[in-house]
């Protein structure tokens, strides 16, 4: 097995699989990205834990945990982290990590989110905002779409009357031209990035 | 010919008929008045915004934002690319930043370019922000000379958000404190309210969506403090910080008991109406909340 080699280091794992996964030995365990985290209060583990667990090895509790799903990507920890760690983005590559090797949480709200996102985005290129929410709406079956449809009832409305959300969308709505050659884009980069990081 | 030209990239939520398109509405007409020239990237796509790392791993995102810095380069040279969402130019310049310093990224961006018969030659300049456009090359001095309408009468509570001053920010500015947004206000002749200090909280960005109790809390802190210092309006440079901050009013209102109902706007709108555009010139039709103060001046 190809990460076999890794087995007895996360840390290497992680330098070489995760997107600016090579600098996490550079952190110096100060906690301030714990204390600048706008979601600080539901972090399972805080950045710095996560940077101390991945040192320790605990390959399994890093990649199950739920915390790099709470990065609002506000880029504070970014800006005060005195070693200039690229803290979120090491939470997005560590999230992404989780998600390819099939530990991320079960109905992580985020994780599904940025999985529709992707999604659309890559359909046509562009977002289409109303299959968006009507996708989120709708993840967890027809009943609870409903529900969350109707609660959310006036919001939908109000961006209506202000031209800000078009029901036409729904028949296929903003695009670009050349969808063939940026599919295959996207198709080419997956599989070099894959290639590279070992990613199955 | 216009004084001024640039290679623009307004993003998707700008579109019509998308959730910000009264920035993009207000954004021509202010730059009209500015005598500022967009060229909009034909054939732009996403920039894979905050939340795309879930589904793109890091290779595919930075060929989005590849795809459009290439075509910017094809199809309009030597122009500056400005974008007006946060997200948009945030993806923009770190995709040339960390190309800049990868060659092996660079290679791989190159070669999956090569699917699409395009080429990352890296000739365009780090992309630049909108609000770097009006305080760097037309200057506060200068936008100030052309108001006709001053702002007289209304208290800003300026609020910058994250993605336009974090990581990059916009040049010269802290950013625990930017000051432009409030120096944009006063140059337009309104009163800034310089001690806001919920002025680079998060608004919880896209997990507004898929963590609304959480983000909420978020909200809720940034329109008290706007209110607690006597704010009539919010105003701010990021669409996604104007939706947040406008559409769950309701929402929040329900869940802590408050009675909020505030306008937020952006700063194009307060240029465009300062220049003696019209409310609909400014997009000021465009709110849930309609931001009257505003309206009353336009319609002066």
């Amino acid at each position: 097995m190809s990460i076999e080699k890794y087995r007895k280091n996360f840390l290497k794992e992680v330098e070489e699989r995760v997107e600016e996964g090579q600098w996490v030995k550079m952190c110096m365990q100060c906690g301030v990205c714990a204390g600048s985290c706008p979601f600080g209060p539901h972090w399972e583990h805080t950045p710095q834990k996560i940077f101390m667990m991945i040192r320790a090895g605990k390959r399994e509790e890093v990649l199950t945990s739920d915390s790099m799903w709470m990065c609002t990507s506000c880029y504070n920890c970014v800006v005060r982290c005195p070693r200039k760690l690229p803290i979120t983005h090491i939470m997005h590559g560590l999230a992404y990590l989780s998600k390819r090797e099939g530990l991320m949480p079960k109905n992580q709200p985020t994780a599904q989110f940025g999985q529709l996102f992707w999604d659309n985005l890559t359909k046509n290129g562009r977002v289409n905002e109303l299959k968006l929410s009507l996708g989120m709406y709708f993840k967890d079956g027809f009943s609870q779409g409903i529900k969350n449809a109707m609660a959310m009832q006036s919001v939908g409305m109000g961006m209506m009357k202000a031209k800000r959300l078009n029901p036409m969308e729904i028949l296929g709505g903003h695009g670009i031209k050349d969808k063939s050659g940026f599919s295959a884009m996207l198709k080419k980069a997956k599989e070099l990035e894959d290639a590279r990081r070992k990613l199955a | 010919m216009a004084n001024k030209q640039y290679s623009y990239y307004p993003g998707c939520s700008s579109q019509n008929g998308a959730s910000s398109s009264n920035l993009m509405k207000s954004v021509e007409s202010m730059v009209k008045l500015l005598d500022v020239q967009l060229n909009e990237i034909p054939d732009w796509n996403c920039c894979g915004a905050s939340i795309g790392y879930a589904g793109g791993g890091e290779l595919p995102r930075i060929a989005l934002s590849a795809r459009n810095i290439a075509l910017s380069e094809q199809h309009n040279p030597g122009q500056e690319i400005v974008a007006t969402c946060a997200a948009c130019w945030l993806a923009t310049r770190e995709a040339k930043e960390r190309l800049d310093h990868s060659a092996t990224l660079l290679a791989e961006t190159n070669e999956a370019l090569k699917e699409a018969g395009l080429v990352f030659k890296n000739e365009a300049p780090p992309a630049r922000h909108m609000v770097e456009v009006l305080i760097d090359d037309i200057g506060y001095e200068t936008l100030k000379s052309g108001v006709k309408k001053p702002l007289e009468g209304i208290k800003f509570a300026g609020y910058v958000g994250c993605q336009t001053n974090r990581p990059f920010g916009i040049d010269g500015e802290s950013f625990e404190n930017p000051m432009y947004l409030d120096k944009l206000i006063e140059s337009m002749g309104g009163e800034a309210i310089t001690n806001y200090d919920q002025k680079v909280t998060c608004c919880g960005g896209a997990l507004a969506f898929s963590e609304p109790e959480k983000s909420q809390k978020q909200i809720k802190d940034i329109i008290e403090s706007a209110y607690d210092h006597g704010a009539d309006m919010i105003v701010t440079p990021c669409p996604l910080c104007q939706a947040n901050t406008e559409i769950y009013q309701n929402e929040v209102n329900k869940r802590y008991g408050t009675k909020f109902n505030i306008p937020v706007t952006y700063y194009s709108q307060l240029i465009t109406v300062a220049y003696g555009g019209s409310g609909k010139d400014a997009a000021l039709d465009g709110h849930i909340i309609s931001p009257t103060k505003l309206v009353d001046i336009a319609s002066k």
